[in-house]
């Protein structure tokens, strides 16, 4: 294995740049080291001017995702001995499909402003005070939303989507699979409150299935079943809705 | 609660007439197109084969096979030329001529079956 | 907020930050985006042989001449050619359906999540069940 290995990395300073541009650094090739640990020493010993999000480096806070050679990627789950034999430098580039604030760094409002949207929070009618007794749920209940509730929100899946890209105003993946990660909580009653939201067009209808979410996604969350699966809710929902009587809700 | 889309029974469409198109067309355009033509297998004579199309269920059956694949293509053309193209100004025209498109066929098919003699 | 939102849910004034435009190419960039447009693209030759279809049904409602120069077309090397290829998108789509299936519909029994290579291969059997009883109909005598 080489000693050092290159990195690419974009920069881009909103100060001076009207474009981002990439920089290329020289780092230590050491076996266990990941992208991020490349990035810190760049920072740590290089070039202090390099931004970018990081926190856990265990791959559960969900900060660290950026573009690894055109793949999102968490950084912190990425080893560089995978590029070691590659001819061209690791290119590193912010996750796509969002604006840059600086460098790696890039704005994610507009999926906070969606995930609220969605309420991903347990809906009752009622509250159940905790002097009465716990809310109780087998493990079968569990295994219905456990899935979509491993979500970190880091956003790859987002990076990742086709649609997501081409039209902003799309709920994403991520938002819809927490959604359903209530949804199918034995213990929440909010589905139709969610429903409101979710069966616009720029909720579920705007996704085509493409799946790039689910390969990308590091926890396994398979955002694009819980969309299809949405679907299929929504529209027997929406059938239910044209036969009964209007007053059943 | 938001105005009712009509996305679900576009999208139940568009499933149905692909289960239907996965199920059934491979078979009869491999026979149609390729077997019968190059003669692997022996096509069926003119006589059986429209007595077997005029059956009422086999002009059903052929119907509904239309009308479910025209309505699956429609809405999946739909969404690639409005994500494909990046043609969203054009967004109700394509929704017009995609739909519009499928209805037409569709009633073709209804007429030439309809009035298959 | 039960509201349609139509506008992304940024402030409208930062003009620092860098927005790149997805480039009307953006799926040729990848395979696996170029593998989704070629399987949204076999709807095209599903419709296409509807309209092969239609056409069938109107030789065979015109009479014996009619139907026998409609198999006569059939024959044309640039038609055979045309339904090969028609035919390959149909069985792309098929087989890509069936592969999308157990991810559309989370089916459980007795709590537990079937596997998705059980409804695969329930979809491949009766796959092959429909088109042998579709066969038999059409290749009689």
């Amino acid at each position: 294995m080489p000693e050092t290995i290159n990195l690419e990395v974009l920069r881009y300073s909103p100060e001076t740049d009207t474009e981002p541009s990439f920089q290329r650094y020289d780092v230590p090739l050491r076996k266990d080291w990941v992208v991020l640990d490349a990035l810190n020493y760049i920072k740590d010993k290089v070039d202090g001017s390099l931004t970018f999000r990081w926190s856990c480096r265990m791959g559960i806070c969900g900060s660290c995702g950026m573009m690894v050679n055109g793949e999102p990627k968490l950084t912190c789950a990425t080893f560089l001995s995978n590029y070691a034999n590659d001819a061209a430098p690791v290119r590193v580039q912010p996750l796509r499909y969002f604006p840059v604030i600086r460098d790696l760094v890039v704005e994610v409002t507009d999926f906070m402003t969606k995930l609220q949207s969605v309420k991903p929070w347990l809906i009752r009618a009622e509250e159940k005070p905790t002097s009465e007794s716990e809310y109780l749920q087998t493990p079968d209940q569990l295994d219905r939303y456990k899935q979509f509730s491993m979500c970190i929100n880091c956003l790859l899946c987002y990076a990742a989507c086709p649609v997501y890209g081409l039209d902003p105003v799309f709920i994403g993946p991520a938002a819809i699979a927490l959604a359903q990660r209530y949804n199918m909580d034995s213990r929440d009653e909010g589905a139709h409150e969610r429903m409101d939201v979710l069966a616009q067009h720029e909720g579920i209808w705007g996704c085509t299935f493409v799946g790039e979410c689910t390969q990308v996604c590091p926890k396994h969350v398979d955002p694009a079943g819980a969309i299809q699966q949405y679907k299929l809710t929504a529209t027997i929902e929406r059938f239910k809705s044209f036969l009964l009587p209007r007053g059943a809700k | 609660m938001a105005k009712q889309s009509n996305e679900p029974v576009l999208w139940a469409l568009f499933s149905a007439g692909g289960v239907f198109a996965a199920f059934v067309i491979p078979v009869h355009l491999f026979l149609l197109g390729l077997a019968f033509p190059l003669g692997w297998i022996s096509a069926p004579g003119y006589e059986s084969l429209h007595a077997l199309a005029r059956l009422p269920l086999t002009r059903l059956y052929l119907f509904v096979l239309c009308f479910l694949a025209l309505f699956h293509w429609a809405h999946r053309f739909r969404y690639t030329l409005y994500d494909g193209l990046q043609i969203k100004h054009l967004n109700e025209v394509i929704f017009v001529c995609c739909y519009g498109g499928a209805i037409l066929g569709t009633i073709v098919a209804g007429y030439l079956l309809w009035s298959f003699r | 907020m039960t509201e349609a939102r139509q506008t992304v849910g940024y402030t409208e004034y930062h003009p620092r930050w860098y927005r790149s435009r997805v480039s009307t190419w953006w799926w040729l960039t990848r395979w696996p985006y170029l593998k989704f447009i070629l399987r949204e693209i076999s709807s095209v030759f599903v419709a296409s042989f509807v309209v092969l279809l239609l056409l069938q049904i109107r030789a065979l409602s015109r009479g014996p001449e009619a139907y026998a120069r409609f198999q006569h077309w059939l024959q044309n090397p640039l038609v055979l050619l045309l339904n090969l290829v028609t035919l390959f998108f149909v069985v792309f789509h098929a087989i890509t359906w069936f592969k999308l299936a157990p991810s559309a519909m989370a089916v459980r029994f007795r709590g537990k999540r079937v596997p998705d290579l059980f409804i695969v291969g329930t979809n491949y059997a009766a796959w092959a069940v429909v088109s042998l009883v579709v066969a038999w109909f059409l290749v009689r005598p």
